[in-house]
Protein backbone atom coordinates (compact mmCIF):
# COMPACT_ATOMS: atom_id res chain seq x y z
CA UNK A 1 0.00 0.00 0.00
CA UNK A 2 1.19 3.74 -1.07
CA UNK A 3 -0.15 6.64 -0.33
CA UNK A 4 1.13 9.29 -3.21
CA UNK A 5 0.68 13.37 -2.44
CA UNK A 6 2.08 16.09 -4.93
CA UNK A 7 2.98 19.79 -3.86
CA UNK A 8 4.67 22.17 -5.64
CA UNK A 9 7.50 24.40 -4.51
CA UNK A 10 9.46 27.23 -6.36
CA UNK A 11 8.59 25.55 -10.06
CA UNK A 12 9.76 21.61 -8.81
CA UNK A 13 7.35 19.30 -8.45
CA UNK A 14 7.58 17.33 -4.91
CA UNK A 15 6.23 13.30 -5.52
CA UNK A 16 5.55 12.31 -1.92
CA UNK A 17 5.15 8.32 -1.92
CA UNK A 18 4.19 7.16 1.59
CA UNK A 19 4.41 3.60 2.77
CA UNK A 20 5.48 0.18 0.43
CA UNK A 21 6.20 0.49 -3.25
CA UNK A 22 5.62 -3.53 -4.33
CA UNK A 23 4.30 -5.50 -7.86
CA UNK A 24 0.52 -4.10 -6.55
CA UNK A 25 1.22 -0.68 -5.89
CA UNK A 26 4.65 0.28 -8.52
CA UNK A 27 1.67 1.39 -10.76
CA UNK A 28 0.29 4.40 -8.53
CA UNK A 29 3.93 5.94 -8.99
CA UNK A 30 3.86 5.33 -12.13
CA UNK A 31 0.68 7.16 -12.91
CA UNK A 32 1.95 10.08 -10.94
CA UNK A 33 5.00 10.39 -12.72
CA UNK A 34 3.97 10.08 -15.78
CA UNK A 35 1.17 12.74 -15.17
CA UNK A 36 3.85 15.27 -13.95
CA UNK A 37 5.27 14.68 -16.96
CA UNK A 38 2.67 15.57 -19.35
CA UNK A 39 1.69 18.54 -17.59
CA UNK A 40 4.99 19.65 -18.36
CA UNK A 41 7.33 19.58 -15.54
CA UNK A 42 11.48 19.19 -15.96
CA UNK A 43 12.32 19.45 -12.04
CA UNK A 44 10.75 16.61 -10.13
CA UNK A 45 11.70 15.73 -6.58
CA UNK A 46 10.78 12.33 -5.22
CA UNK A 47 10.84 12.64 -1.60
CA UNK A 48 11.50 9.38 -0.48
CA UNK A 49 11.29 10.03 3.76
CA UNK A 50 8.25 8.30 3.91
CA UNK A 51 9.21 5.40 1.90
CA UNK A 52 9.23 2.31 3.97
CA UNK A 53 10.13 -0.70 0.85
CA UNK A 54 9.95 -0.69 -2.10
CA UNK A 55 10.75 -3.78 -4.55
CA UNK A 56 11.87 -4.40 -8.26
CA UNK A 57 8.52 -3.05 -9.52
CA UNK A 58 9.12 0.40 -8.13
CA UNK A 59 12.61 0.62 -9.00
CA UNK A 60 11.90 -0.10 -12.73
CA UNK A 61 8.96 2.59 -12.73
CA UNK A 62 12.62 4.64 -12.16
CA UNK A 63 14.15 3.33 -14.60
CA UNK A 64 11.64 3.36 -17.28
CA UNK A 65 11.57 7.17 -17.77
CA UNK A 66 15.45 7.35 -17.30
CA UNK A 67 15.26 7.83 -21.59
CA UNK A 68 12.64 9.87 -21.79
CA UNK A 69 13.71 12.57 -18.83
CA UNK A 70 16.96 12.67 -20.76
CA UNK A 71 15.49 13.26 -23.88
CA UNK A 72 12.96 15.88 -22.86
CA UNK A 73 15.59 17.47 -20.43
CA UNK A 74 13.58 17.00 -17.02
CA UNK A 75 16.28 16.31 -13.96
CA UNK A 76 14.64 13.67 -11.28
CA UNK A 77 16.12 13.77 -8.07
CA UNK A 78 15.39 11.84 -5.23
CA UNK A 79 16.05 12.00 -1.44
CA UNK A 80 15.68 11.32 1.82
CA UNK A 81 16.05 7.49 1.52
CA UNK A 82 15.80 5.27 4.18
CA UNK A 83 18.78 3.29 4.95
CA UNK A 84 17.17 -0.03 4.20
CA UNK A 85 15.68 1.39 0.96
CA UNK A 86 18.49 3.12 -0.10
CA UNK A 87 20.25 -0.90 0.07
CA UNK A 88 17.88 -1.98 -2.27
CA UNK A 89 18.93 0.76 -4.86
CA UNK A 90 22.68 -0.02 -3.94
CA UNK A 91 22.79 -4.13 -4.58
CA UNK A 92 21.48 -2.85 -8.48
CA UNK A 93 23.61 0.01 -8.77
CA UNK A 94 20.72 2.06 -9.42
CA UNK A 95 22.70 4.67 -7.27
CA UNK A 96 24.87 5.24 -10.19
CA UNK A 97 21.69 5.86 -12.28
CA UNK A 98 19.91 7.93 -10.49
CA UNK A 99 20.35 11.20 -8.93
CA UNK A 100 19.85 10.52 -5.34
CA UNK A 101 20.92 12.89 -2.37
CA UNK A 102 20.23 13.02 1.73
CA UNK A 103 18.37 16.85 2.28
CA UNK A 104 16.22 17.90 0.44
CA UNK A 105 18.09 21.47 0.23
CA UNK A 106 20.37 19.59 -1.60
CA UNK A 107 17.88 17.62 -3.66
CA UNK A 108 16.30 21.51 -4.78
CA UNK A 109 19.56 22.62 -5.29
CA UNK A 110 20.40 19.41 -7.15
CA UNK A 111 17.39 19.51 -9.61
CA UNK A 112 18.25 23.47 -10.44
CA UNK A 113 21.72 22.73 -11.32
CA UNK B 1 11.68 -24.33 13.80
CA UNK B 2 10.21 -24.50 10.50
CA UNK B 3 7.35 -21.47 9.52
CA UNK B 4 5.06 -21.96 6.99
CA UNK B 5 2.52 -19.72 5.08
CA UNK B 6 -0.12 -20.44 2.65
CA UNK B 7 -1.28 -17.57 -0.03
CA UNK B 8 -3.36 -17.60 -3.10
CA UNK B 9 -1.56 -15.42 -6.13
CA UNK B 10 -2.78 -12.21 -5.76
CA UNK B 11 -0.22 -9.66 -5.52
CA UNK B 12 -2.54 -7.94 -3.10
CA UNK B 13 -0.91 -10.72 -1.06
CA UNK B 14 2.64 -9.42 -1.24
CA UNK B 15 2.30 -7.56 1.55
CA UNK B 16 1.26 -10.63 4.18
CA UNK B 17 3.94 -12.52 2.39
CA UNK B 18 6.26 -10.06 4.10
CA UNK B 19 4.96 -9.53 7.55
CA UNK B 20 5.25 -13.18 7.70
CA UNK B 21 8.88 -13.17 6.78
CA UNK B 22 9.62 -10.62 8.85
CA UNK B 23 7.82 -12.38 11.38
CA UNK B 24 9.14 -15.48 11.40
CA UNK B 25 13.01 -14.24 11.28
CA UNK B 26 13.03 -11.34 14.13
CA UNK B 27 12.86 -14.01 17.23
CA UNK B 28 16.60 -14.96 15.81
CA UNK B 29 18.74 -11.96 15.97
CA UNK B 30 19.25 -11.22 12.55
CA UNK B 31 20.26 -8.18 11.38
CA UNK B 32 17.39 -5.90 10.40
CA UNK B 33 19.54 -5.46 7.15
CA UNK B 34 19.69 -8.67 6.45
CA UNK B 35 16.03 -9.44 7.13
CA UNK B 36 14.95 -6.50 5.02
CA UNK B 37 17.25 -8.07 2.05
CA UNK B 38 15.57 -11.76 2.51
CA UNK B 39 12.02 -10.01 2.74
CA UNK B 40 12.37 -8.49 -0.97
CA UNK B 41 13.87 -11.65 -2.37
CA UNK B 42 11.08 -13.21 -1.21
CA UNK B 43 8.59 -10.76 -2.66
CA UNK B 44 10.30 -10.43 -5.86
CA UNK B 45 10.23 -14.60 -5.87
CA UNK B 46 6.50 -14.63 -4.59
CA UNK B 47 5.45 -11.79 -7.06
CA UNK B 48 7.07 -13.78 -10.51
CA UNK B 49 5.35 -16.72 -9.27
CA UNK B 50 2.03 -15.42 -8.95
CA UNK B 51 2.80 -13.14 -12.17
CA UNK B 52 3.86 -15.67 -14.48
CA UNK B 53 3.30 -19.01 -13.46
CA UNK B 54 -0.59 -17.94 -12.23
CA UNK B 55 -1.71 -15.07 -14.12
CA UNK B 56 -2.31 -13.87 -10.71
CA UNK B 57 -5.11 -16.24 -10.00
CA UNK B 58 -6.17 -15.46 -6.49
CA UNK B 59 -7.75 -19.01 -6.29
CA UNK B 60 -4.63 -20.20 -6.67
CA UNK B 61 -2.26 -21.42 -3.93
CA UNK B 62 1.22 -21.94 -3.30
CA UNK B 63 3.01 -22.39 0.56
CA UNK B 64 6.13 -20.47 1.15
CA UNK B 65 8.54 -22.21 4.61
CA UNK B 66 11.02 -20.77 5.83
CA UNK B 67 13.77 -22.39 8.31
CA UNK B 68 16.78 -20.97 10.34
CA UNK B 69 19.59 -22.98 10.63
CA UNK B 70 22.65 -21.49 13.17
CA UNK B 71 24.26 -20.08 9.84
CA UNK B 72 22.05 -20.15 7.16
CA UNK B 73 17.99 -19.29 6.00
CA UNK B 74 16.37 -21.33 3.77
CA UNK B 75 13.26 -20.43 2.39
CA UNK B 76 10.97 -22.73 0.09
CA UNK B 77 7.95 -21.86 -2.52
CA UNK B 78 6.19 -25.24 -2.90
CA UNK B 79 3.86 -25.50 -5.97
CA UNK B 80 1.37 -27.77 -7.08
CA UNK B 81 1.09 -27.41 -10.47
CA UNK B 82 3.54 -24.16 -11.66
CA UNK B 83 7.45 -23.03 -11.63
CA UNK B 84 8.62 -19.70 -12.65
CA UNK B 85 12.63 -20.82 -13.10
CA UNK B 86 14.65 -17.78 -12.86
CA UNK B 87 17.61 -19.94 -13.39
CA UNK B 88 15.90 -20.26 -17.46
CA UNK B 89 15.87 -16.65 -17.58
CA UNK B 90 18.71 -14.40 -18.92
CA UNK B 91 19.23 -11.77 -16.80
CA UNK B 92 19.39 -8.27 -18.77
CA UNK B 93 21.75 -5.55 -18.10
CA UNK B 94 20.91 -2.40 -16.54
CA UNK B 95 21.43 -0.71 -19.92
CA UNK B 96 18.63 -2.78 -21.55
CA UNK B 97 16.43 -2.30 -19.10
CA UNK B 98 16.62 1.41 -19.81
CA UNK B 99 16.57 1.29 -23.32
CA UNK B 100 13.89 -1.24 -23.57
CA UNK B 101 12.06 0.96 -21.15
CA UNK B 102 11.09 -2.50 -19.24
CA UNK B 103 9.83 -1.99 -15.78
CA UNK B 104 10.49 -5.80 -15.42
CA UNK B 105 13.83 -8.29 -14.77
CA UNK B 106 15.02 -6.42 -12.12
CA UNK B 107 13.82 -8.66 -9.50
CA UNK B 108 15.94 -11.90 -10.85
CA UNK B 109 18.97 -9.48 -10.46
CA UNK B 110 17.86 -8.50 -7.21
CA UNK B 111 17.65 -11.90 -6.14
CA UNK B 112 20.11 -13.44 -7.34
CA UNK B 113 22.65 -10.78 -6.24
CA UNK B 114 20.99 -11.61 -2.67
CA UNK B 115 20.51 -15.07 -1.92
CA UNK B 116 23.15 -17.70 -2.16
CA UNK B 117 21.77 -20.47 -4.32
CA UNK B 118 18.33 -20.80 -6.16
CA UNK B 119 17.78 -24.71 -6.51
CA UNK B 120 14.73 -26.39 -8.09
CA UNK B 121 13.55 -30.02 -7.60
CA UNK B 122 10.43 -32.29 -7.26
CA UNK B 123 9.02 -33.19 -4.02
CA UNK B 124 6.18 -35.54 -3.70
CA UNK B 125 4.52 -34.26 -6.82
CA UNK B 126 5.22 -30.83 -6.13
CA UNK B 127 7.55 -28.33 -7.66
CA UNK B 128 10.05 -26.69 -4.69
CA UNK B 129 11.80 -23.89 -5.29
CA UNK B 130 14.38 -23.90 -2.45
CA UNK B 131 16.16 -20.56 -1.42
CA UNK B 132 19.70 -20.12 0.90
CA UNK B 133 21.21 -17.36 2.43
CA UNK B 134 24.32 -17.78 4.88
CA UNK B 135 24.09 -15.15 7.50
CA UNK B 136 26.38 -12.99 8.40
CA UNK B 137 27.36 -12.47 12.33
CA UNK B 138 25.88 -9.17 14.10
Amino acid sequence: MVQIKRMQQDGTDIIIPVGEIDAASSIELDLTIAKSISEGNTRILIDCTGLEYISSAGLGVFMSYIEEMQDKNIRMVLFGLHHKVANTFNILGLNRLLTIVQTKEEALQAVKA
Amino acid sequence: MKHSYKVGCSIQNLRGIREFIRGALRPFGISEMQISELVLAIDEMSSNLMIHAHQCNPDDLFELTIEVQHDKVIVELVDEKNVFDINAFKEPSLGELISEKRKGGLGIRLVKSIMDSVEYQQRDGHHVCRLTKKLQKT
